[in-house]
């Protein structure tokens, strides 16, 4: 089976991952990325670094690949950035129409349901791996994942984008089920640090969220501050 | 009715001069000769019930079956046209399979009675169609338990967060009815057509709001559904009728979560206690005459 957890431009073949350099179209903008989110105990926790690049260009060194599709159900864009804000949009209209005509919020199943109809279907067309993480009021926190062919992961937490490969190692010895809210926050921050730190298409600053049954909460990380800071005050 | 003849009959998008539409009275009136169904919400499911007038001695007993399943977890009943029904469930088949696979999960009963009641709407408005000759009962049950998206891999955290909160009460058993004009109201017990009044003044002696304490069970509104189809039959006693029951339950309760018949053998256990209540009224009847 020919599967990639990081959505990313690798190909997982018996002799270890391709990176395909020509599947964007030349000059499209690429979310070279570091992605993930978690579970903890009273929600989930999204982060991303910032970079976005054209080849060797960096385009945006301050990007937001948090995005928000409900009130409290967010996505991490890694691929092509105009194909995932595309599919991002589709989704916020559907999950607004479905709030509006059925008197309630959609779960983060409605949001991982319509992302994975809209990627697989145009699996050929896109190249997008996103994660979704949503907090709702009947089932709490949940992440899922959809990675390149447009499948869906339930996980306990999702990395992706290309930085992820450097990660794996530091989530898996890392990871707790059950942590409180600095625990967590200090997790993906860690993770995110080392993907930037090896990674030389992700980089900037690190962008967190944090949906709990309070609503969407954003904090920021600084590099010249060693990502100490601001969090969630102003920079 | 005075205002038949004036001309503001004859089309369903034209308003008489005091705002009535005379198509969807009409078809009211088509309603009211059907058979008797009912629905019942009780504490842990639905029941559906209806009185099926036996048009010939010739149809086969107990076959012909006219409350339908639309979803796994969802029936329908309906009194008067029966191939306005029959439309009517097909439709509610077609919304309940396109909710399926845009949000791969099953359509709640309040979306499904939300659609079909626009459905059922749009017929009044038009000038090439007629109302729906009937009144729709839909009765199903909202799954309490986690919601899963059809298709997806894993299941997340053990423990935390992650899709498992304990405590949150979601779900449970829901019951609309859908009139010709395509009005829809959530009922804990409602009924249609001609014995509706006899079977509306039973349900109301029902505990079914569950302000008022304990609900009645499942078990006991299957009971309760075929004596108050038979005290329906009275008004309508010189036809022949076959009772047909439907349940649907939670995924822990008989059912497993799915809509489907009554067993034979609560059926007629049911029936048994519907004849012999039937048998007692008309003994009271009786002995008063007696005193007379």
């Amino acid at each position: 089976m020919v599967m990639m957890m990081n959505g990313q431009t690798g190909m997982l073949g018996e002799d270890g991952i391709h990176i395909d350099m020509n599947h964007l179209k030349s000059g499209e903008v690429n979310l070279g990325t570091s992605i993930m989110a978690i579970n903890f105990k009273d929600g989930v926790i999204l982060g991303a670094d910032s970079r976005t690049t054209t080849g060797a260009y960096i385009a945006n060194r301050v990007t937001d690949k948090l995005t928000q599709v409900h009130d409290t159900i967010w996505c991490c864009r890694s691929g092509s950035a105009a194909d995932t804000q595309a599919v991002a949009d589709i989704v916020q209209y559907h999950l607004g129409m479905y709030g509006i005509t059925n008197d309630e919020p959609p779960t983060t199943q409605t949001a991982a349901a319509i992302f994975q109809e809209l990627c697989y279907d145009n699996k050929d067309a896109l190249s997008a791996g996103i994660i979704i993480a949503g907090w709702d009021k009947r089932h709490g926190g949940q992440v899922y994942s959809i990675p390149l062919g447009g499948s869906l992961h339930k996980q306990a937490y999702a990395i992706g984008g290309s930085g992820s490969t450097y990660i794996y190692g530091y989530c898996d010895a890392n990871w707790k089920e059950n942590m409180d809210e600095e625990e967590g926050i200090k997790f993906v921050k860690g993770a995110l640090q080392e993907a930037i730190k090896w990674d030389g298409s992700s980089g900037g600053v690190i962008r967190m969220v944090v949906l709990t049954a309070a609503g969407a909460i954003r904090h920021l990380y600084l590099p010249d501050r060693n990502y100490t800071g601001p969090g969630t005050g102003k920079p | 009715m005075t205002s038949i003849g004036t001309g503001y009959d004859l089309s369903n998008s034209v308003f008489s001069p005091d705002g009535r539409n005379f198509q969807v009275e009409y078809a009211v009136k088509a309603v009211e000769n059907g058979g008797t169904a009912i629905g019942i919400r009780c504490k842990d499911g639905v029941v559906l019930g209806l009185e099926k007038l036996v048009s010939s001695k010739l149809l086969k007993k107990d076959a012909n079956k006219r409350i339908s399943t639309v979803d796994r977890n969802m029936g329908v009943v309906y009194s008067g046209l029966q191939p306005d029904g029959k439309h009517f469930v097909s439709r509610a088949r077609d919304e309940a399979s396109s909710w399926r696979s845009t949000y791969k999960a099953p359509i709640p009963v309040s979306s499904l009675a939300n659609r079909m009641g626009s459905y059922v709407q749009a017929y009044t408005l038009y000038n090439s169609v007629r109302p729906f000759g009937i009144t729709a009962i839909i009765g199903g049950y909202d799954a309490e338990t986690e919601l899963s998206v059809d298709g997806a891999v894993g299941s997340g955290p053990k423990s935390g967060s992650g899709g498992k909160t304990k405590g949150a009460k979601e779900g449970g058993p829901y019951l609309y009815m859908i009139e010709p004009s395509g009005t829809y109201w959530g009922y804990y017990g409602a009924a249609s057509g001609k014995g509706r009044q006899a079977a509306k003044s039973e349900l109301e002696k029902l505990k079914l709001d569950p302000k008022d304490g304990e609900c009645i069970s499942l078990e006991e509104g299957v009971k309760e559904a075929a004596r108050i189809i038979y005290v329906a039959h009275e008004d309508n006693k010189d036809k022949d009728f076959e009772l047909e029951l439907t349940w649907v339950s939670s995924v822990a309760g008989p059912t497993k979560g799915r809509h489907e018949e009554v067993p034979k053998a609560l059926r007629e256990e049911a029936e048994k206690l519907a004849k012999k209540s039937m048998e007692g009224d008309e003994d009271d009847e009786e002995e008063e005459k007696m005193e007379e």
